[in-house]
């Protein structure tokens, strides 16, 4: 499995230190009348409890189950992850990939931290640090073995840069033993990994 | 610009580290960070290529030692600072704050669901045609500009794929430095492992580049 730590040690500054630096910012912009504290809480709000990779687990799970959907997803992801009532900011423009028995496809932005928020919600830190960004283009294999992912040296590993404002997700292969299940028990299958790439679906009687 | 922020390809930062049951905010200033670009956004302060280039300016060791929503904070004191929506002595306290000259659009917990929803999307309103087709073999520019760009160090002068033609969108190159959309196509060029990294894998990198990023073999 990948390497877990408790501590992060992600700031250059006490915490203290930052928080005294963001008051500022922060009652400055509402002093001078630029920004709604009060809006500013209903985002988070939004970020914490309303988007997150939930909803990706319902759009992979719909295309599994009906397959005029998925064909939907390929052809216009946008509009089809949309029917399910997800779109907006760092979603705008979606691109879905499909997972095959040739390809394997995996997500990164190595440029800056660009994720589909409305259906994957905020990237982990990792997605946004310098080793996942640096080496997943260059290495993937070594990355994707840290997530206990190996993948068949035939098959190809297709790393997606979204240098651009195209956001993409991808479709993970439908796990074998799932034949005749609903759509609701589907989701249970989806992780968020497996729609980074850097993870498969869990596998029936794995998934509780 | 050849930045810090440019990552792809570096060796030497060490295994990926996860977090089990990674709460979504770290800290609670984070979470006064993070609405802050909505909010901001929405008020027309800057545009997400003027605050990516921000970020992308930071002094290096400062970047690398530093996390995403300090990154982000870097840029709202920065850009907020260039464009003189604030002053310096506003920010440090010295100096009495004054209520904006201009009418501004604050976002405001009504519009909040409307805003999240709808994005802003930065696809062209009018169609624009591309010189390229999904199929053809298209080779990077050796670009080096010392202003923004989104073409990746690691994938300049090389030789790829078209595999999506996407759509025209607004070029960031132009957008981070006041000279407007100039929308253009966007395609993900699909390079081969033996191209960018020289080694024999079936791998490959698909990277959305912008047309004029990009000659005909």
């Amino acid at each position: 499995m990948s390497h877990t730590h408790e501590h992060h040690h992600d700031h250059t500054e006490p915490p203290e230190a930052i928080a005294l630096r963001v008051k500022a910012l922060e009652s400055l912009l509402i002093e001078k009348g630029l920004v709604d504290p009060t809006a500013m809480d209903a985002l988070v709000d939004t970020y914490q409890h309303k988007v997150g990779p939930r909803n990706g687990a319902q759009v992979v799970a719909k295309a599994w189950f009906d397959p005029d959907y998925k064909h939907r997803l390929l052809e216009d992801a946008t509009a089809a992850i949309a029917e399910l009532g997800f779109s907006g900011v760092q979603g705008e423009d979606m691109v879905v990939v499909e997972n095959t028995a040739t390809v394997h496809n995996v997500t990164v932005c190595t440029l800056c931290s660009c994720y589909p928020w409305p259906t994957l919600g905020l990237p982990p830190v990792w997605y946004k640090s310098a080793p996942y960004r640096s080496r997943i283009v260059i290495d993937p294999r070594s990355v994707l073995a840290e997530f206990g992912l190996i993948i068949p040296d035939d098959k190809e590993v297709r790393v997606w840069d979204s240098s651009a404002e195209l956001r993409y997700l991808v479709l993970p292969e439908r796990p074998a033993g799932t034949d005749g299940w609903s759509e609701e028990r589907l989701i249970e299958l989806v992780t968020r990994d497996a729609m980074i790439g850097t993870g498969l679906p869990k596998t029936p009687g794995d998934e509780a | 610009m050849n930045g810090v922020h440019d990552l792809g390809g570096m060796h030497g930062f060490g295994p990926v580290l996860t977090e089990e049951n990674e709460p979504i905010f770290h800290h609670d200033w984070e979470r006064r960070v993070f609405p802050l670009f909505a909010s901001l956004f929405v008020g027309g302060h800057f545009n997400v290529d003027e605050f990516r280039h921000s970020i992308e300016r930071m002094e290096p060791a400062e970047y690398l030692q530093s996390s995403y929503y300090e990154h982000w904070l870097h840029a709202f004191e920065n850009l907020l600072l260039e464009k003189g929506v604030i002053s310096t002595g506003e920010l440090q306290g010295t100096a009495k704050p004054t209520p904006p000259t201009q009418p501004v659009t604050v976002l405001t917990p009504d519009i909040v669901e409307t805003v999240v929803l709808g994005g802003a999307s930065s696809r062209a309103k009018e169609p624009v045609s591309g010189r390229f087709r999904v199929g053809d073999r298209v080779r990077t520019k050796n670009l080096n500009p010392t202003t923004h760009t989104r073409l990746p160090r690691y994938a300049r002068g090389k030789v790829g794929t078209i595999e999506i033609a996407h759509g025209a969108f607004a070029t960031p190159d132009t957008m981070a430095h006041g000279l407007g959309e100039q929308p253009q196509q966007v395609y993900a060029v699909r390079f081969s492992a033996t191209e960018l990294w020289g080694v024999a894998r079936p791998d490959s990198v698909c990277i959305d580049l912008w047309d004029n990023y990009l000659e005909a073999v």
